[in-house]
This record gives C-alpha cells, sequence and structure tokens, in this order.
C-alpha cells in the first residue's frame, strides 16, 4: 500500500509528465512544428517505438495465453458443470459421479490450516513490526521467512510425514495434512499482516502511549483495528494457498478415493483421511484410465475458479480499503 | 477497575511471550524441517550411501531386485534442464514485461496487468500440470510431430509461466527501488524513456533484477507437481528439449508412496529432499542477501 502511495506522488510531480501526456514520449513531434527532425532525435524515436512495443509485446504474450488457457478449460468442462457435480460423490471407479468428497475435504484442510496458522501468522507478525528492535535476532526471523516461503512444496511434505505422520504419531490424517499446509502457508499470513501493520502510523501509537495504555493495549485498540483489512487480506491468500496445493497432502493426509454421505457436512473427523480436490484432480489425470474427459477439467475448473475467485475477493478488498484509507 | 487493571498487568507478561514464541516460530520451523527430513535419512547416509556414486551415476534403480542403485544425476540433469531452459524463457519476458509494467504503462494499464500477474502466480501447481499433461501436450505433438508431448519442452513453458509472475513482481520492486533522481537526472539531458531503461534504470537496479531472477530459479527447482505432470517420467540425462525426464522433486512424489517406511529407498528419497532444501536454502539466501545489499546502499 505504500508503494501504491509513492507511485501517486510520482505521478502527481508537475515536474515529471506521467507517461499519458505523450508530450514526453515523443519530445520530437512536437518540435518538429518548428524544427525538421534530426537523424539523431528520429533514432531516437524508432528506437523508443520499438522499445515500448517489444515490451508490450512481451507482457501480452505472458497474459494473453493465460485468459486463453482459462477460457479453453470452462469451455471443455461445461459439459458436466453444475450444482450436481459439486455435490454429488465420485462413482464407478472415478469414472462418473461428481466432486462431493474432495470438495469437503479441501474445505476441511483449508480451515483447519487457517485456525493454526493465522493466529501464529498474525502474531509473528506483530513481533516483527511491533516489539522486535532491529538486531541480529530480527534478521534471522527474517531471514527465515523468506526461507520457509521458499523451501520445496515437496520438501514440506517430506517434513508433514517425518514430524506429524511418524513422529507425533497422527498417522495419515486430516491433522497431519493441515499442519503440514499451515507450516507451508505461515510465510504468506506473515509477509500481508506485516505489511497492513506498516501502514498504521506511528502517530496513532504515540498517542496512545501518551494517555498510559501499555504495547499490547496499544496493540489490541489500536494497531490490530486499524490493520484489520489488510491482516483479511493475508488471510484470504492463505486460504487460496492452501487450496490448491498438493505435494504437502499427498502423503500426509490425502487419498485417492473415499466414499462420505453426500450433503453431510460434518462427515469428515480430525483423524480420518479424505479426499482433496487437487490431489482428485492428479488422480484422475494421471492415474485413474478412461475417465471421460469432462471430468478432469470439470475438477480443473471448480479448483481454478475457486482459487482465482478467492484472489479477486482479496484484490477487491485492497482496491476498496486503498480508496477509504482516512491517512 | 482495580482488579480489572491487576489482570491486565497478570495477563499482559503471558500474551507478550506468547507474541514473542510465535515471533521465533519461523526459525523454529525451518529447523524443524531440517532435522525431520534429515532424521529419516540420516541412517542410510551415514552407513550404507556411497557419496561418489549418489553425485555422480546416473543409475537410479531404486525398486530393482539385486541391482539396487541410488544415483541422482540423471534426477539432478532432469531437474536442471527444466530450469535452464524455463529461465532462457521466463527471463527475457518476466523482465520485459517487469520494465514495461514499470516504466511504460499508464497507471490504469499497469493496475489491470498487476492483478493479472497476481492471478497468473494465484494457478495451484497441479492445474498447470493438468494444462501441461492435455493442451501443451497436444500442441507438441502437432508441432513437432513428437512421438510424445510430455518433455523438457512442456516442462520448461510451463514452469517459465509459473515464475514469471515472481520475476515481474520483484523485478518491478527493484525498477521501483531506483530514486526518482536519477531518472529526472536523465531525462533532463533530453533521454527518451528506452534511454532512461537502458542506460540508468538497468545498470542501478541490476542486483535486484539478479534477485528476481534467482527467486524465479528457486521457484523452478522446487516445484513438484506441475513438473511430475507434464515431463514425462523418463529417468535419463536429456539430449534435447524432446526428451522426457524426471525432476528431482517429481522423484519424491512419485516414489514415496510405494516405498516401505524406513526401506533403503524410502530413505533416499528423504535425503534427495534435504539436498532440495539445500539448495533452495542457499539460492533464497543469496537471492535475499542481494535485496538487503541494495537497501543498505
Amino acid at each position: 500500500m505504500a508503494r501504491q502511495q509513492d507511485a501517486n506522488i510520482v505521478n502527481s510531480n508537475p515536474h515529471l509528465p506521467g507517461p499519458d501526456t505523450g508530450s514526453f514520449q515523443n519530445p520530437a513531434s512536437r518540435n518538429a512544428i518548428l524544427f525538421t527532425e534530426t537523424p539523431l532525435a528520429r533514432r531516437k524515436r524508432l528506437a523508443e517505438n520499438m522499445a515500448k512495443g517489444l515490451f508490450l509485446l512481451m507482457t501480452l504474450l505472458i497474459v494473453i495465453p493465460l485468459i486463453l488457457i482459462v477460457f479453453y478449460l470452462f469451455y471443455k468442462a461445461s459439459p458436466v458443470l453444475s450444482l450436481d457435480f459439486l455435490l454429488t460423490n465420485p462413482a464407478r471407479g472415478m469414472r462418473a459421479g461428481g466432486i462431493w468428497a474432495a470438495f469437503l475435504g479441501t474445505i476441511y484442510l483449508v480451515l483447519i490450516s487457517l485456525l493454526v496458522s493465522a493466529p501464529i501468522g498474525v502474531l509473528a507478525a506483530v513481533y516483527l513490526n511491533e516489539y522486535a528492535r532491529d538486531n541480529w535476532l530480527t534478521r534471522i526471523i527474517n531471514l527465515a521467512v523468506v526461507n520457509l516461503a521458499g523451501v520445496p512444496s515437496i520438501v514440506h511434505a517430506l517434513f508433514g510425514v517425518g514430524a506429524f505422520v511418524l513422529f507425533a504419531r497422527m498417522g495419515r490424517s486430516i491433522l497431519a495434512a493441515s499442519l503440514t499446509l499451515a507450516i507451508m502457508t505461515l510465510p504468506v499470513i506473515i509477509a500481508a499482516t506485516k505489511e497492513a501493520l506498516g501502514a498504521v502510523p506511528m502517530a496513532f501509537r504515540e498517542a496512545c502511549w501518551n494517555v498510559g495504555a501499555t504495547r499490547w493495549q496499544t496493540i489490541r485498540r489500536i494497531v490490530l483495528p486499524n490493520s484489520i483489512s489488510g491482516i483479511l487480506t493475508g488471510i484470504i491468500l492463505q486460504v487460496s494457498r492452501a487450496a490448491g496445493e498438493t505435494a504437502p497432502i499427498m502423503f500426509t493426509g490425502a487419498v485417492f478415493y473415499k466414499a462420505i454421505s453426500e450433503g453431510d457436512i460434518f462427515a469428515y473427523g480430525l483423524f480420518d483421511q479424505c479426499m482433496a480436490l487437487s490431489m482428485h484432480l492428479f488422480t484422475i489425470s494421471t492415474q485413474v484410465p478412461n475417465v471421460p474427459e469432462a471430468i478432469p477439467y470439470g475438477t480443473a475448473v471448480v479448483l481454478l475458479g475457486t482459487v482465482l475467485l478467492v484472489n479477486l475477493l482479496a484484490i477487491a478488498l485492497r482496491v476498496y480499503l486503498r480508496s477509504r484509507k482516512k491517512w | 477497575m482495580i482488579s480489572r487493571h491487576h489482570l491486565e498487568t497478570l495477563t499482559e507478561p503471558v500474551i507478550e511471550w506468547t507474541i514473542r514464541l510465535c515471533g521465533i516460530s519461523a526459525i523454529i520451523f525451518v529447523f524443524g524441517i531440517f532435522f525431520f527430513v534429515f532424521r529419516e535419512g540420516v541412517d542410510f547416509l551415514f552407513h550404507k550411501l556411497d557419496l561418489v556414486e549418489f553425485f555422480t551415476s546416473p543409475k537410479w534403480y531404486p525398486t530393482s531386485v539385486s541391482h539396487k542403485r541410488y544415483g541422482v544425476l540423471a534426477l539432478m540433469a532432469g531437474t536442471a534442464s527444466v530450469t535452464i531452459l524455463a529461465m532462457v524463457i521466463a527471463v527475457p519476458f518476466g523482465l520485459g514485461a517487469a520494465i514495461f509494467v514499470s516504466e511504460f504503462c499508464s497507471p490504469k494499464l499497469k493496475e489491470t496487468f498487476k492483478i493479472v500477474i497476481e492471478l497468473l502466480a494465484a494457478i495451484p501447481s497441479v492445474v498447470w500440470g493438468f494444462i501441461g499433461l492435455t493442451i501443451m501436450n497436444e500442441l507438441i505433438i502437432d508441432l513437432f510431430n513428437a512421438p510424445i508431448g510430455l518433455t523438457v519442452l512442456n516442462g520448461g513453458i510451463i514452469l517459465a509461466l509459473m515464475s514469471v509472475p515472481i520475476i515481474v513482481s520483484i523485478g518491478e520492486d527493484a525498477l521501483k527501488a531506483v530514486p526518482d533522481s536519477y531518472r529526472e537526472a536523465a531525462e533532463a539531458l533530453g533521454a527518451t524513456r528506452w534511454q532512461v531503461v537502458y542506460k540508468v534504470l538497468l545498470p542501478a537496479a541490476k542486483n535486484g533484477l539478479l534477485a528476481a531472477v534467482l527467486l524465479g530459479v528457486a521457484r523452478a527447482i522446487g516445484e513438484t507437481m506441475a513438473v511430475l505432470m507434464a515431463t514425462g517420467h523418463a529417468v535419463r540425462i536429456p539430449h534435447g528439449v524432446l526428451d522426457s525426464v524426471r525432476t528431482l522433486t517429481a522423484t519424491i512424489a512419485a516414489e514415496l508412496g510405494e516405498a516401505p517406511v524406513h526401506s533403503d529407498h524410502y530413505q533416499v528419497l528423504f535425503l534427495i529432499g534435504v539436498l532440495l532444501f539445500s539448495i533452495t536454502f542457499v539460492v533464497n539466501l543469496t537471492a535475499d542477501l542481494i535485496v538487503k545489499g541494495i537497501r543498505q546502499k
């Protein structure tokens, strides 16, 4: 958010014309009325236009295939997409039916991992932003957060197997898988919360301290309420990340197939194994032969649609916040 | 009021210690990951494993009855080939897009592109793998007349699309970190925007851009599901982009389910995990130090 403000400051600077004013981009054209274009100016203008065109092309080449792919997935999935697909169990060796068991499993995994990672992540960010001094410990914590975000997902899976499934004797269960996901997604929440807390002006805290509030009172009454929406954005992003992950849950709690009663949202227990959307997509597209084409596409669309919707929600929240920010 | 005051003086230290504990949790988890992954493979590492063979032999026969071989050279070649191809595609496109979004774009267009790139980063890896398995597979078979489309090329393109968002967002941050006075000085001398980018911004932001590329590399090395589904499961050293390969990450994902707990095979898979952890740790650390270096200047 602070970054955005910087950008606005840059653009409102009268000495620096924004990119849309045109006068700066092409000084030669304005001068052409008075002077004829010199070869140097011409070369400059050509190089400028070529560079701009090339970079635009590169950006579009990243963006356009994405949009085409999403539309293609929807097109291929259209025969099965319906509410029934979401609410019925897979049938006949996963060659028919819907994705209810997998969909519910993903919800369980996401919610339980959120219950663990949200408090730890938010408090970790509170420590880093409100308590920590600029010393070696803080530097190591920041380094650890960066590295935790960079650990490959399959290594998180190995950790989950070693620590939760075997060492803590949880077995392959929703709990073990959720804890693995929680640790994996912790950096997302820490980063978002840190940014949100950092955006609260220091004067707010100072005013609070001056009336005799303690550090924690200040955090609880002033800092957290003023940054709650930024923290929410981080939590939403955590949800999207956790819903999409496959590798960390493959060996810690997700199974190929498990029948549960349709329509019962309490069908899984904490120590049950479960199906999950991401794992289900992997299974039916690589392990099960002769699945009707539309079913894996349908599963992919439900997974992708959920993740993209959740992300759009986070983006919308951020845009809304920026528009009504008071300071 | 007094009792409440007492309560708060009692609870405050508890809360502060909880916050401290959560603060250092990231350190605990990073060490925990290393410890628990290492612990599962340590027995095999010190008693049975021939390290020279592990790193130099392309023979990976973990389930053979009479000739078990644990050489990861072919797997490392798989990871390297897919990562290098991905970077050959993603680095120019990612940096090009970062420059466009940061320097050439109107603010409105910039917001739009940033949202799309953020959504691109959110696509789950298993969906990328599925795209590789279906759409890209058919495209490669049609375009190159190849017998199979699940190849280095397929995995490389998918990984490139997955690492581009990181390169764009970190690269854009790096360009934004260049002080505006640099741009203004160059513009005052009559430089066009492209000249500003080429002569001023790229040299000034080169460390940050390098860090962006390194983080893209780390993402590509660590990616699991997409390469598992898109590169075709052949343990061999590739000779061209149309060969199938298997990466370190995909090997763990494919074989951990079948390896009996605490068998040699199982322990070697955990050692590959340690290897992956170490590689990405070093790459991330380097990127972080480079970024820190910029901030201190």
